[in-house]
């Protein structure tokens, strides 16, 4: 129970963080992305304040063994930088500067606007799965 | 370059990236879990063996009513305005659940996460996906 409220606070500290930072507005995501015109550099507070506090923890977190609520730190195999690597990043970019909507922020917005994100959201679940049988299949 | 200071933000915007931080660094504090939005909806429409979809189903719901609780106690609406529509949306939303699939990540997995643990192939997909989004809002308002 105590686990579950948990999981259930921090995907809502972290959908206030995307309200409350401009993330879920695709107008200023955009305003972000778009340099060489009249350029918004909110975002980047967001993404230097999210990786700054992370990384501070993290070094406290790594002296523990082991989560307070399972067995072992799950964190991604080290994989080199590949060619899926390179080459989902492009898509991606690419989906996020037409939309202004990455998948965080995609999904947050859903109780705000379903009319106008769920298409996106249902188009990029259906990329999730498409892009994991792919991965499944791949040849190294 | 020209700043936009009408839309500036970089308090709240400061504030929020904070507490995205948090809530990155207790869901490996307390569930040893990466939080990458991609990832953790990945593995529900596509489980695993392993099964593990309960938690994600709950970060899920949590990320939605993250925004609610906003509106709530600032009292005021979160503002949310739409930059594509027609077929550009879906096309948008294929594009970013493919290309997160395939380079396994998204802002928050390689972005917050990533760039945290100081791992190089996250910093190499946030540059590259960072690159492409600016060319691609460039191409949508500055030329043709």
């Amino acid at each position: 129970m105590l686990r579950s409220l948990t999981i259930i606070f921090i995907g809502a500290l972290f959908g206030a963080g995307l309200a409350i930072g401009g993330m879920l507005n695709p107008a200023k995501v955009a305003g972000f992305l778009d340099i060489f015109g009249v350029w918004d550099p909110s975002l980047a507070f967001v993404m230097g304040g999210g990786v700054v506090a992370n990384f501070i923890g993290m070094r406290l977190v790594q002296r523990r063994r082991a989560p307070l609520f399972a067995g072992s730190f799950r964190l991604p195999d080290a994989a080199g930088i590949d060619r899926h690597l390179v080459g989902g990043a492009v898509l991606f970019g690419v989906g996020w500067g037409l939309g202004g909507l990455c998948p965080g922020p995609a999904v947050s917005s859903l109780v705000l606007v379903p009319g106008d994100v769920g298409l996106f959201v249902v188009m990029m679940l259906a990329g999730l799965f498409g892009g994991r049988v792919l991965m499944a299949r791949r040849t190294r | 370059m020209t700043i936009d200071f009408a839309s500036f933000t970089p308090a709240a915007s400061l504030a929020g990236g904070v507490m995205i931080g948090i809530a990155a660094l207790l869901l490996m504090l307390l569930h040893g879990r990466v939080m990458g939005i991609s990832g953790i909806l990945g593995g529900l429409v596509r489980p695993t063996s392993g099964g593990d979809v309960g938690w994600r189903v709950l970060f899920v719901f949590g990320a939605l009513l993250g925004p609610l609780i906003v509106i709530y106690l600032l009292g005021r609406p979160v503002a949310v305005q739409p930059v594509a529509d027609g077929m550009l949306l879906p096309v948008a939303g294929l594009l970013v659940g493919l290309g997160t699939a395939i380079g396994s990540g998204c802002t928050s997995g390689h972005g917050i996460c990533g760039l945290a643990r100081l791992s190089l192939r996250s910093a190499a997909a946030v540059g590259i996906f960072m690159c492409a989004a600016v060319i691609t809002v460039y191409v949508i308002r500055h030329t043709g």
